[in-house]
C-alpha cells in the first residue's frame, strides 16, 4: 500500500480544479491537521484531527476501508472543490470543523463530566442554536457582567418567569458569551423525568437542584445558576408579573455558605411577557402530573403557533456579589441567618427589577 | 476463604489471592465445581445456603472470608427465586457461620453500586453516606440492599471483625460476562427513547485488585469503587460503533423479554431503570481512606472491553467521514 499510486487532489488553496501536481494543503487544513503527510493516503491514515491525544481506535481494523478503493462512489476531490466553491476558503475550514465534530460524535470521542455535561455538544450545537433567539428575537441587553468573577466559583441567583424556563437558557447563553465560562444550572426534578428535555439539559450543563449537587459544582469552581422561585415563579399569573415569589427554602444560600462562594443576584426583565399566563387547566395538569397547563392569549387557541414566544425586549442585570465567606463556621446550619441572607438576595433582585422596569421604554422595544 | 468461585469473578479473585505469597491457603467454596483453572486455590464443594458452611469454616480454621457469591443474573442462577435464595439466604447463612467462628477476623463483601438505585431524582454523584432516592423492588438492586443490611448487622454483633463492603460499579473487560457486557455485544443496541444514562465502569483487573487490597489490608467501612469519569450510554454505544435502536420507555419491558427469549442478554427491571437514568458514585473515599487507585478510567475500561468485540456497522460510516476529512485537508 505504501507504493500505491498517489492521486493528487486539491488545488493548493486556490479556487479551480486540481493542478495534477503534488499540492500543499490549504492553510486552514494545515491548522487543523498539524504536522503530517501530504498525500491522500497519508491523510486518511495519519491525519485524523486528534490522532495524537485520543486513544487509538480500531478504525484501521475495519477491512478495506483504508485501501485505495475503499470509499467507492465517493469523489472526495470533487467534494473538496464543491465545498470550496460553495463556502469559500473560510467555509472550507468551517466544513472541516463540522466534519471533525460529526466524526467525534459518531465515534463517541468526547468527554462528559460527572454531571453529564457535554461541553462539545453545548458549544457546537446547543448554544449556537439558542444564540439567534437571544440576540435577534429577545435582543438581550446585559449589564453588570463584571460582577461575575472571571475565575473561581459563584452562585448566580435569578428571578424565574415566563411560563417556560427560557430565562434559564437565555442566561446560560449570555453568561457563556460574555464571560467565556459555562453556566451550570440547577433544574427541577420534573426536567429530568421528561424524556429529551432531561437528556438535553444534562448535556447542556444542568443537574438536579439539590444541595449535594450544588455544593459539588461550587467546590469544583463552576459558575452555578439557580432560579429559587421554581415553578411558583414560572407559572404565576400575568397579573403578578415581576412580583418575586418565595425563594424556596433558602437551600441555595446554605450551599453558598458551606462552600464560601459569592452570590451574584441577577434580575431578568422581559421574560414575564413571552407567554402571558392568563389561565391554567388545573385538572389536566393534575392528570399529567405537571405543575400547570398554561393558557396564554395564543395558546392553545392558535395551536403550535401559540408556542412561539412573544418578542419582548430583555434586560439582564447582574448585581454586586454578596460575599458568604466571612460568615462564621456553621452559619449554614443557622436557619435564621440563612433566611436573612435569602431575603437580602430577594430584596436586591426585586429592587433591581423595579429600577429596570422604570428604565424600560416599552415591552417590545 | 472465597465464596462463589465457580463463577468468573470469584475465580479470578481467588486466584489473585492464591498468587500472593503472604496469604497461606486460599479456600474456594461453591456449589458447582469451577470450570476455570483455580491454580493454588483449594476447592471445597459446599453450599453457603446450608449450615454445613459453618463446619467448613471451623474445620479449616478460616480467618478471612471474602464473599463474592452475590449473583447478578437470574439466568445463571436458575431463575429469580433461586438467585434471591443464593444472594440473601446464602449471605445470612454465611454470616451466621462467621458469627459463630471466633477465628474469623475479616470479612470482605463484594457489593454493588446498584444499592443506590437509579432514578430521575438522584443526585449526580452518590457518596457512601447517601441513601437511595428510588427504591427498587426487583432484582440485584434489592438483593444488594438486603445483603448489605445483613452485613451491617453482622458488623454490629461482631465488632472485633474488620468488615469491608465494596460497592463496585459494573465490572467490564474482555473476560467479564455480565448482563451489561452482553447488552453491549448485541448487534443493534436498544436504548430508552429520550434518556441518556450516565455510566461508570470498573475494569475487571481493578475489581480483582481491589478485593485483594481489601483482603491484605485492614480497611473497615463501605467504599464506592469505580473508574474515573463517566460515559453516557449513547456515547458508549457510539464508541462501539453499533447502531442504536431507541425505543419508548413503555416498550422497555417487552423488549427486555424479547431479548431474553432470543438469549442475547438478560435484563431485570432494575437494569432497565439503570440504563434509563444511570448512576454516578463518588470515589473520593476510595482514594483517601481505602487507598486504592484504579488503573483504568471508565473510558479506558470500556475501550479495553471494546477491543474484545468486533467493530460495528457505524464504524464504517465514521471511516468514510475520516476519509472525507482527509480529502478536505488536501
Amino acid at each position: 500500500m505504501a507504493d500505491a499510486d498517489v492521486i493528487p487532489i486539491g488545488s493548493g488553496g486556490r479556487p479551480g480544479r486540481g493542478s495534477g501536481r503534488r499540492t500543499t494543503p490549504s492553510a486552514a487544513a494545515r491548522a487543523l491537521a498539524g504536522p503530517g503527510g501530504r498525500t491522500k493516503k497519508k491523510a486518511r491514515v495519519d491525519k485524523r484531527p486528534d490522532a495524537g491525544e485520543t486513544p487509538v481506535e480500531p478504525v484501521g481494523a475495519v477491512p478495506d476501508v483504508d485501501g485505495p478503493e475503499a470509499p467507492a462512489g465517493f469523489d472526495f476531490a470533487g467534494l473538496e472543490q464543491a465545498v470550496r466553491g460553495l463556502f469559500g476558503e473560510d467555509g472550507e475550514r468551517r466544513v472541516a470543523e463540522w466534519l471533525a465534530f460529526l466524526r467525534r460524535r459518531l465515534t463517541g470521542e468526547y468527554e462528559l463530566d460527572e454531571f453529564g455535561y457535554d461541553s462539545d455538544l453545548t458549544d457546537q450545537v446547543l448554544l449556537p442554536m439558542l444564540r439567534p433567539m437571544v440576540e435577534k428575537w429577545f435582543r438581550v441587553e446585559v449589564r453588570g457582567i463584571e460582577n461575575i468573577p472571571s475565575d473561581g466559583s459563584a452562585l448566580i441567583v435569578a428571578n424565574h418567569s415566563g411560563t417556560m424556563p427560557l430565562d434559564g437558557l437565555v442566561t446560560q447563553v449570555v453568561v457563556a458569551d460574555h464571560t467565556g465560562r459555562p453556566l451550570r444550572t440547577l433544574a427541577a426534578d420534573l426536567v429530568f423525568q421528561t424524556p429529551f428535555v432531561g437528556e438535553l439539559s444534562r448535556k447542556g450543563g444542568a443537574t438536579l437542584a439539590n444541595n449535594d449537587d450544588a455544593e459539588r459544582l461550587l467546590r469544583q469552581g463552576n459558575l452555578v445558576g439557580v432560579w429559587p422561585e421554581g415553578f411558583k415563579g414560572l407559572g404565576k399569573p400575568f397579573a403578578e408579573r415581576y412580583k418575586l415569589q418565595r425563594f424556596g427554602r433558602g437551600g441555595f444560600v446554605s450551599a453558598a455558605m458551606r462552600t464560601g462562594v459569592p452570590i451574584v443576584p441577577c434580575s431578568i426583565v422581559g421574560a414575564e411577557e413571552i407567554y402571558p399566563l392568563v389561565g391554567n387547566i388545573a385538572s389536566l395538569a393534575r392528570l399529567l402530573g405537571v405543575p400547570y397547563i398554561p393558557i396564554t392569549p395564543f395558546f392553545p387557541l392558535l395551536g403550535p403557533l401559540g408556542l412561539i414566544p412573544l418578542p419582548s425586549k430583555w434586560l439582564i442585570e447582574f448585581g454586586e456579589p454578596i460575599r458568604t465567606d466571612d460568615f462564621p463556621d456553621g452559619a449554614a446550619d443557622d436557619p435564621m441567618l440563612v433566611f436573612n441572607v435569602t431575603d437580602q438576595v430577594r430584596e436586591t433582585i426585586q429592587q433591581t427589577l423595579y429600577t429596570l422596569l422604570m428604565q424600560r421604554r416599552s415591552v417590545f422595544f | 476463604m472465597v465464596t462463589g468461585v465457580s463463577r468468573d469473578a470469584g475465580a479470578r479473585c481467588a486466584r489473585r489471592l492464591a498468587d500472593d505469597p503472604s496469604i497461606g491457603t486460599v479456600l474456594g467454596v461453591d456449589v458447582v465445581p469451577p470450570r476455570a483453572e483455580l491454580g493454588r486455590v483449594r476447592f471445597v464443594r459446599a453450599d453457603i445456603r446450608n449450615p454445613v458452611i459453618a463446619k467448613v469454616i471451623a474445620a479449616e480454621d478460616v480467618d478471612t472470608v471474602v464473599h463474592t457469591g452475590v449473583v447478578a443474573t437470574p439466568g445463571s442462577a436458575g431463575g429469580r427465586s433461586s438467585m434471591k435464595e443464593i444472594n440473601v439466604i446464602g449471605t445470612m447463612q454465611l454470616l451466621a457461620a462467621c458469627q459463630k467462628a471466633p477465628g474469623v477476623a475479616k470479612l470482605v463483601v463484594k457489593s454493588s453500586t446498584t444499592v443506590y438505585g437509579a432514578g430521575a431524582r438522584d443526585p449526580a454523584m452518590f457518596t457512601e453516606e447517601m441513601a437511595p432516592r428510588a427504591i427498587h423492588h426487583h432484582g440485584l438492586s434489592k438483593d444488594a440492599v438486603e445483603v448489605e443490611g445483613y452485613v451491617r448487622g453482622f458488623a454490629r454483633r461482631r465488632p472485633d471483625v474488620c468488615v469491608s463492603t465494596l460497592r463496585m460499579a459494573n465490572w467490564i473487560g474482555p473476560k467479564t460476562d455480565s448482563p451489561i457486557t452482553r447488552y453491549f455485544a448485541m448487534p443493534v443496541v436498544p436504548t430508552v427513547f429520550g434518556y441518556d444514562a450516565r455510566l461508570q465502569f470498573l475494569h475487571e483487573d481493578d475489581g480483582v485488585e481491589a478485593i485483594h487490597h481489601a483482603t491484605v489490608n485492614d480497611l473497615p467501612g463501605t467504599f464506592n469503587l469505580a473508574g474515573d469519569g463517566v460515559l453516557s450510554l449513547s456515547q458508549a454505544i457510539r464508541r462501539l460503533g453499533r447502531p442504536t435502536l431507541r425505543l419508548p420507555s413503555f416498550t422497555a419491558s417487552s423488549t427486555a423479554a424479547a431479548v431474553r427469549r432470543a438469549r442475547l442478554a438478560d435484563f431485570s427491571p432494575d437494569q432497565i431503570t439503570f440504563l434509563t437514568y444511570g448512576r454516578g458514585v463518588d470515589t473520593t473515599r476510595m482514594r483517601t481512606e481505602f487507598g486504592f487507585e484504579p488503573k483504568y478510567s471508565t473510558a479506558e475500561a470500556f475501550d479495553d472491553f471494546r477491543r474484545s468485540l468486533g467493530t460495528g456497522a457505524m464504524t464504517r460510516v465514521s471511516s468514510l467521514l475520516t476519509a472525507g476529512l482527509g480529502a478536505l485537508r488536501g
